[in-house]
């Protein structure tokens, strides 16, 4: 950005704009820097003091970890989001697929079927929460409805099982985001260039294989896009959970985030809560770290 | 029709055909049932819902299920209805949005056309703060905004939106700033133009996909946010989706489904509306952001 400038005047002016990017950047910065990595230091610092109802800052080392690690709850919230992820990113991903492949064959209604597959994601959890709580409670829902059509023998309870309460939630998060990974997987197909499909046609390759050696190899960016956005979103999902079970039956669908708040703030172990979120925050920084790491020394490139 | 599907790269025959338009209308409904039946549950009188089929069409329709959800329904302890939770969240989403939007807009910029060093590590830094889980930050915050006296006020959450709005808003606007051509700020800049009328002049009159792009994204999650609501805004100062979850999971008298189903969209109708006007644009900052092609 420097220039030839010869008077003084110039040059100040070349100075001055050269830190104006700087000042202008520094109240973001310092927002950034303040309200989120200092906070982590404060919550990572909480972690290992015995804090309660109240921030302490008596240093008890280590111990928040290990009785959250010693805590049922905390046991279940883990085991609860491994399935929770495994299953939401996983059917999320081969639905948004199958839906982006086949609105790719230039369908007819493409404008119309589109905001169909993607409009939960303009919806709050909360409301998601609301309606599929409803469908998913046996007495009222799905269930009724097909007892009222005669299917009598039909049963489906899974919200108010403490077995299959956790996939009962898997079933509304997949119906919310399942169009989101679509329109990136459909972005993503958009986005590869004809001439070298019509080249492999040309050498005679079958739609499948198309598919299978051409096209979904050039996804792999939107693959990983989708993997580690719904990642994120599994470890973060609260709202879900609070609107169809808060957590219930009993706390069969824990979850971290969930685990966290009601430690933190109803049940006054702050410390053990602050321990929780730590947790959390490694977890997604494993997943996100890297990515965004080569995500950025890439658009250097 | 059949011309452009004869001129589609991928071939394919008219049972394959069939098939993907009968897969993507069972779709469709999979989408659109849940918000469906809640419309229809939504002007049915309660007694049908509880002795009735879910997906049968009301055989007396009514409006007092909204009235109720709008302004009587006991939210809490108050019989206020959603509509002054419905206003907090107007209030507190409009200037998030603007704020968050402009921090974006410049910060994108500067990340891109005045690159300078550590600039990466900036981005990298703002970058990451939009995954973070809220929950590392709950504790400080409610601190925070105690000793800044607006605890507990939408004040409060403007503030909680902008600040962890700002990596996702600089992330819209440095990316489309990067297929920007420098050629042309380096042009400017020839010309005598600075740092501001460069962004006034040249950056901003060509923002426009960005700016809807940013601006819906930023309102949608705002609008629907529970977890800082929750944990910063209770009782009167409380947004939407929480006075919305309170009157849904009350445990107090009858469950009245038809006004849970009427809040819910009273809810959702902000967002939606903006998705069915503006849309497109989701799927475009996909396309021009988030996903490289």
């Amino acid at each position: 950005m420097s220039m030839n400038l010869t008077t003084t005047d110039q040059d100040l002016k070349t100075r001055l704009q050269n830190w104006l990017p700087k000042i202008v950047l520094a109240p973001s910065f310092g927002l950034v820097v303040f309200f989120v990595y200092g906070f982590i230091a404060f919550t990572l610092y909480l972690s290992f003091t015995n804090s309660r109802m109240l921030p302490s800052y008596e240093w008890v080392g280590w111990q928040n970890y290990e009785r959250l690690f010693q805590i049922r709850e905390w046991d279940i919230a883990l085991n609860n989001l491994v399935i929770f992820a495994i299953l939401y990113i996983s059917i999320c991903t081969v639905i948004g697929l199958i839906l982006a492949v086949f609105l790719d064959q230039k369908i007819r209604g493409e404008g119309v079927l589109r905001p169909i597959f993607l409009y939960p994601m303009a919806l709050s959890f909360i409301v998601t929460g609301t309606a599929w709580k409803w469908f998913l409670d046996p007495a009222i829902g799905i269930e009724n409805t097909f007892h009222l059509w005669g299917w009598q023998s039909f049963s489906f309870d899974w919200i108010k099982d403490r077995d299959m309460a956790i996939y009962a939630i898997v079933i509304a998060a997949v119906w919310q985001s399942s169009g989101f990974v679509m329109a990136m997987f459909l972005a993503g197909l958009r986005g590869i260039d004809d001439e070298l499909l019509k080249a492999a046609q040309i050498d005679g390759a079958s739609n499948f294989n198309l598919y299978r050696r051409i096209i979904l190899p050039q996804l792999r960016p939107a693959f990983l896009s989708a993997f580690v956005i719904l990642g994120h979103l599994a470890i973060k999902s609260y709202d879900l959970v609070i609107a169809l079970t808060g957590g219930g039956p009993g706390n069969a669908t824990a979850l971290p985030a969930t685990f966290m708040y009601s430690y933190s703030f109803t049940r006054n172990q702050m410390g053990i809560g602050s321990a929780s979120a730590v947790i959390m925050l490694l977890t997604i920084s494993a997943i996100m770290v890297p990515y965004l790491y080569a995500e950025l020394n890439e658009k250097k490139r | 029709m059949t011309v452009a599907a004869q001129e589609n790269i991928v071939r394919t025959s008219q049972s394959v055909r069939v098939g993907i338009y009968l897969a993507l209308i069972v779709f469709a409904l999979f989408y659109l049932l849940p918000f469906g039946i809640m419309v229809i549950n939504s002007v049915k009188p309660l007694i049908e819902i509880t002795e009735g089929n879910m997906i049968a069409l009301p055989r007396e329709w009514t409006i007092d299920p909204w009235l109720s959800a709008w302004s009587t329904a006991q939210i809490g302890v108050e019989p206020t209805g959603l509509r002054p939770y419905f206003v907090n969240s107007i209030v507190m989403a409009l200037p998030a949005v603007a704020i968050s939007t402009a921090l974006g807009a410049i910060n994108g910029y500067i990340l891109t056309k005045w690159q300078f060093r550590g600039a990466t590590l900036i981005f990298g830094l703002l970058l990451f703060s939009c995954f973070i889980p809220f929950q590392i930050v709950l504790i400080p915050m409610a601190r925070v905004l105690g000793v800044l006296n607006i605890a507990g006020t939408t004040y409060g959450l403007i503030l909680v939106h902008v600040v962890y709005g700002l990596g996702f808003s600089t992330l819209f606007f440095r990316n489309f700033y990067a297929a920007f051509p420098n050629e042309l700020v380096r042009a400017a800049q020839i010309d005598g133009a600075g740092f501001f009328r460069i962004f006034w002049r040249i950056m901003l009159p060509s923002s426009g996909p960005i700016l809807a792009v940013c601006c819906i994204w930023q309102f949608t999650n705002i609008w629907n946010d529970f977890l800082f609501g929750a944990s910063f805004a209770s009782g009167s100062a409380a947004p939407m989706t929480v006075s919305l979850n309170n009157l849904v999971n009350s445990s107090t008298g009858v469950r009245e489904y038809n006004v849970h189903f009427a809040g819910a969209i009273l809810a959702a109708g902000p967002t939606l509306l903006v998705y069915i006007i503006a849309g497109r644009y989701f799927v475009r900052g996909l396309m021009a952001g988030s996903v490289k092609g």
